[in-house]
């Protein structure tokens, strides 16, 4: 078997507005991997390619052991997939909906779906048609999550969600993690969800992944430097810079893999470093992108010239 | 297991590191003590709602630091090390007198005239409560 839950190889769709190109991308199994983006930036492509549900120009797509999409309908044994636009029956009760997904799936696990409605405050003998947004959102996830799948695909599983019920949401992700066998890929751009949960992150944008590694790298090798900057002085350009602000005598600098030597080197610049702070995910997302793009487009210049 | 443990979202420092002061006060308060059987990563990550890999960096960081043992297949223990709760305690200390450290240095003082200081601080509060005597 393999370690990964699933394995994306060089693979390639375009469109006529969008490409998604060269993507390479793989979930360790017992593994949360947070998938984040901008809008617009083949988030959703990516999973829809994962579940079979549309076809890759090139490229490898593995998922628990399956090729995609050929063997698609084996895979999806497997899969607990949940987005955004799931539509449930309006006229259907959510224990109609459970009995339903029952009789396909022989997995399904009465008790845990009976846990999940007390913890998700559900009554079963609703008609979807009454439910709120939060609610539906949870009866969906509720679906998913008690056929116990060994991979959750999740497109945006907070969005929309109040903060009782994204907790709750939350909670139950990572309860599914007590199984080191199964594995977690949720899309959001909701950072501060993907923070908290994830041991792997990705970013993507413009159709092309940016950085795909575990979170605690991240979270390491991202500063921002604050300094004062003596008179006349002026800093050194070092590599890893990705962006460097002056008000003043005062420099903000934000670093990819600040190190000590970089600190030394400032200082004998003339500068007093007075703080070296950590950043958030969401600020590291906004810098990875902007230099994403930065280095695409002086490509792009350097080619027209 | 009482696994309730209470991470902050808005205290500034990394999430890891929080757990090992949580697992280390745990053990400085003596509710945790030597030989205990400790959470494994995944109950803990569970419990705490934050990523396994962040659980497993703190645990990994404890564990050189020489807090718990690991043993494979059997899960981590809180280290059988004579008097880990006053260990810690130092540790405690000493990561205090290094803040003092560097706020001397960059106040251009030296360690002897921080020496100084510390003792007339301290004799200035014996010398106070020898007067109210």
């Amino acid at each position: 078997m393999s370690e990964y839950a699933f394995e994306m190889q060089g693979v390639e769709k375009s469109y006529q507005h969008f490409q998604l190109s060269n993507l390479d991308l793989k979930l360790q199994k017992g593994t949360i991997m947070g998938f984040i983006g901008p809008n617009g930036a083949g988030k959703s492509t990516t999973i829809r390619i994962l579940m079979g549900l549309i076809q890759q120009d090139s490229g490898n797509v593995d998922v628990l052991g399956k090729s995609m999409p050929l063997e698609q309908v084996e895979a999806k044994w497997g899969i607990g997939y949940a987005s955004e636009d799931m539509r449930l029956y309006e006229k259907g009760t959510i224990q109609w909906h459970m009995d339903f997904v029952k009789s396909i799936f022989p997995a399904w696990d009465d008790n845990y779906a009976k846990t999940l409605l007390k913890r998700f405050d559900l009554i079963p003998q609703q008609k979807i048609k009454g439910l709120s947004h939060g609610q539906r959102v949870k009866a969906g996830l509720l679906m998913v999550l008690a056929k116990k799948p060994k991979l959750l695909i999740l497109d945006e599983p907070t969005t929309g969600l109040d903060p009782v019920a994204r907790h709750e949401v939350l909670n139950e992700l990572m309860d599914v993690m007590l199984d080191d066998d199964r594995s977690i890929l949720f899309s959001s751009h909701n950072t501060q969800d993907v923070e908290q949960l994830s041991d792997l992150i990705t970013f993507i944008d413009k159709g092309k992944i940016i950085e795909s590694k575990d979170k605690e790298s991240f979270l390491q090798s991202w500063r921002r430097i604050r300094m004062n900057l003596a008179q006349g002085a002026t800093l050194a350009k070092l590599q890893g810079v990705v962006e460097q602000r002056q008000v003043g005598r005062q420099i903000i600098v934000t670093a990819n893999g600040f190190t000590d030597e970089m600190a030394d080197t400032y200082k004998k610049c003339g500068a007093e470093i007075t703080a070296v702070e950590n950043m958030t995910l969401e600020e590291i997302f906004v810098s990875e992108v902007l230099s994403s793009r930065q280095s695409s487009n002086s490509n792009l210049n350097r080619q027209g010239a | 297991m009482p696994t309730d443990f209470i991470l902050s979202q808005t205290d500034g420092r990394p999430m890891y590191l929080q757990i090992m002061e949580q697992i280390k006060s745990r053990i400085s308060v003596g509710d945790w003590p030597s030989g205990k059987k400790i959470p494994s990563i995944r109950e803990l990550a569970a419990a705490t709602k934050v990523s396994v890999i962040t659980v497993k960096r703190a645990y990994q960081e404890l564990e050189s630091e020489g807090v718990i043992v690991t043993q494979h297949g059997k899960g981590s223990f809180i280290a059988e090390t004579g008097n880990l709760s006053t260990k810690l305690k130092e540790q405690e200390m000493d990561k205090h007198l290094q803040q003092a450290i560097e706020i001397a240095r960059s106040l251009g003082l030296s360690v002897t005239d921080l020496q100084k200081r510390l003792s007339d601080l301290s004799g200035s509060k014996s010398s106070q409560s020898s007067e109210e005597k």
